[in-house]
């Protein structure tokens, strides 16, 4: 069963109609209902142009946190072969909220790591819902450490609501390794390309996408706050995300003006969900063709590049 | 001339005059209430003379207390381009710019100072939090950069003061991108060989403690300051609990690893001075009170050398020299050491 979106509820409407009408028919031979289901169809295909033609920062929000959206451990088991999961920051726990190993893509051996958010209530608990602790921040920085040692490229694939705010979390230090880990990713020399898959929340996102390249997917978004907690600071009022998504300039394609995302990855029509594999297979190609754009470039380079980047960042605004 | 003009209107307006002095020359402590004398306050860096409350301290206070003499030279920071989101909430962010720009006086969230403390030459820069919260965006990323550049052209060890609510919403993404900014900044300095000293202020929290502010050589926090990533009230509502006392400040991060030293305002100096020169391999500091650099002749500069081997950690109990007129009102007065 497609998972509708709030905004998506007329196009629910007229899918369930035409299924109810198809059911109908199927169980009495004598309807001929086909030239009104498939003029039903018609009009939900049309009304799913219509509706992703121009989503607004919000719908894109909604779209990027789709349950049914590919997640990292999806893009893991479609892109990479021998993938080899590694675990633990050898210090205090491993963290199943980032999911991160060895792993080929194509023939080239990789450092693959990212927030995985979970796809039931069941593997969305052991995962914290992608929210990371310093624990997975750490393991990342272990990774990140082995891929440099062994000249193997690193590929980040973000998708974190934003760093877990708990007791705990605090306790073992989350600000210190959030540092560790975007200070790490400055430091290695492999290139290093990351790609936004569905949400970018802040400091836990930046600790993974401080990067030689950064793509994000077209609905996906990455903000310094959700919208909502921007809306109940700056609006008093946490029912204005709306207002907030807009004025944050959160989308792929605001990012890109802005200088932040240097490619934005076509979606298919309705969102990544609505085509999974297809979805996947575009990543793919972004994530080689980004690679291939940094083959052959010395480690200093690679640094150098990469610290050149971040530091003229936002120089521009939005004309960047 | 007569008992109206000399007696009684004297009386009234002296009662009149009387009403508006604890506006004036008096504040309460935040903490436990007390009414402190205003001039006591400063002299003391704001820290409450009855139970030791650390208040708030704009950087130009705290660098007229930390540099020699009160003298220090401004370093310029890059302006960046305004408003880059053309971000609008309740107010348009251009609006906010300028509500803090005249309550504070202030340019922006971030001053960088160069000069001496106890004759130990040092870049210190020092986040503004009645600015906007101390918000991180662009001008702060762009002051720590600034900083950090001019440090490594001095040969200098650069002192953070940290203070802020987290990043500056109203410039969105490129508030962000200022958490590796700052943080090429601090691997510019660590390359150069020079100390990165990081004083952790009430409050740090968010994005700033995320990066900058926890990768120092050095942690110092002043007491009680609240230092987190998220802070308590995010965590109660998320978690559903009520935190134990005393969490997430200075003194729970230094029981936690994540500090080195929990430090007094009044004792800063001596300490950022005695860890310094360590660290740049000087010889110990002349103890008391020194005027500003400009202002010793050689006659005094030729004593200070003589005492230079004098232990430094024994505090000075003289009176101190006056500081040399041209600089400001001396807030320094022989409490450091120790």
């Amino acid at each position: 069963m497609t998972n509708y979106l709030d905004f998506e509820k007329p196009l629910a409407e007229i899918e369930g109609k035409a299924e109810e009408l198809r059911a109908l028919a199927r169980a009495n031979d004598e309807m001929d209902i086909e030239a009104e289901a498939a003029a039903l169809d018609k009009k939900a295909a049309d009304m799913l142009v219509d509706l992703y033609k121009s989503l607004t920062p919000w719908r894109k929000c909604q779209v990027a946190r789709h349950p049914a959206r590919p997640h990292c451990k999806d893009y893991i088991e479609a892109l990479f072969t021998e993938y080899t999961p590694l675990a633990g920051d050898r210090n205090f726990a491993d963290d199943h909220a980032v999911m991160g190993g060895l792993a080929r893509l194509g023939d080239r051996p990789v450092m693959v790591i990212g927030h995985e958010k979970g796809h039931d209530t069941k593997s969305r608990i052991e995962r914290n819902f992608g929210m990371a602790r310093p624990e997975g921040y750490r393991k990342a920085v272990r990774l990140m450490e082995l891929a440099h040692k062994f000249g193997l490229p690193v590929v980040t694939l973000v998708d974190t609501a934003g760093a877990y705010p708990g007791k705990g979390a605090e306790e073992r230090g989350q600000s210190e390794a959030i540092a560790r880990a975007t200070e790490k990713c400055l430091q290695i020399g492999v290139p290093l390309v990351s790609v936004i898959i569905g949400e970018g929340g802040s400091g836990g996102a930046v600790a993974f996408a401080t990067a030689n390249r950064v793509a994000m997917l077209e609905h996906s978004i990455y903000s310094v706050i959700s919208p909502e907690g921007c809306a109940s600071i700056l609006w008093k009022d946490g029912g204005k995300m709306r207002e907030a998504a807009e004025a944050l300039r959160l989308t792929a394609q605001d990012l890109q003006k802005l200088g932040v995302a240097d490619r934005v990855i076509t979606e298919p029509l309705g969102g990544a969900h609505r085509d999974r594999e297809a979805a996947m297979a575009s990543v793919a190609t972004t994530i080689e063709s980004l690679l291939s754009e940094l083959d052959g470039k010395s480690p200093q380079k690679l640094i150098e590049d990469r610290r050149r980047k971040f530091l003229d960042i936002g120089a521009k605004g939005l004309a960047a | 001339m007569n008992w109206i003009t000399n007696y009684v209107r004297p009386r009234i307006n002296s009662i009149f005059s009387r009403r508006e002095v604890p506006d004036n020359l008096w504040s309460k402590c935040d903490e436990c209430g007390t009414m402190l004398f205003h001039r006591e306050l400063t002299e003391n860096l704001n820290v409450c003379t009855n139970c030791g409350h650390h208040m708030h301290i704009t950087p130009r206070a705290r660098f007229q207390a930390l540099f020699d003499g009160g003298v220090f030279a401004e370093i310029a920071v890059p302006d960046p381009i305004t408003d880059p989101l053309h971000f609008r909430d309740q107010k348009k962010y251009p609006d906010r710019m300028k509500a803090a720009q005249k309550s504070t006086g202030e340019h922006e969230a971030m001053l960088i100072g160069a000069g001496e403390i106890s004759q130990t030459p040092i870049i210190a820069i020092a986040q503004d939090f009645s600015f906007m919260g101390g918000s991180m965006g662009m001008y702060v990323g762009n002051a720590i950069i600034a900083a950090a550049e001019e440090a490594i052209k001095l040969k200098r060890p650069l002192v953070l003061f940290s203070a802020a609510g987290g990043a500056r919403m109203q410039e969105g993404i490129l508030s962000l991108m200022q958490m590796p900014r700052t943080t090429v900044a601090v691997q510019m300095l660590k390359e150069a060989g020079l100390p990165y000293i990081v004083v952790l202020t009430h409050p740090t929290t968010g994005g700033v403690t995320a990066s900058y502010a926890m990768l120092g050589d050095v942690h110092i926090a002043e007491p009680n300051a609240l230092i987190c990533f998220a802070g308590p009230r995010v965590i109660e509502q998320t978690i559903g609990e009520t935190l134990p006392e005393g969490f997430q400040r200075a003194e729970y991060l230094l029981d936690h690893g994540m500090l080195d030293r929990v430090t007094k305002r009044t004792e800063m100096k001596a300490e950022l001075v005695t860890i310094l020169r360590m660290l740049m391999g000087m010889p110990p500091a002349i103890s008391g009170v020194l005027p500003a650099p400009e202002a010793r002749s050689a006659e005094e500069e030729s004593e200070a050398e003589a005492e230079g081997g004098a232990a430094q950690a024994a505090p000075s109990s003289d009176k101190p020299a006056e500081a040399p007129a041209g600089a400001k009102e001396s807030t320094q007065t022989g409490k450091s050491g120790k």
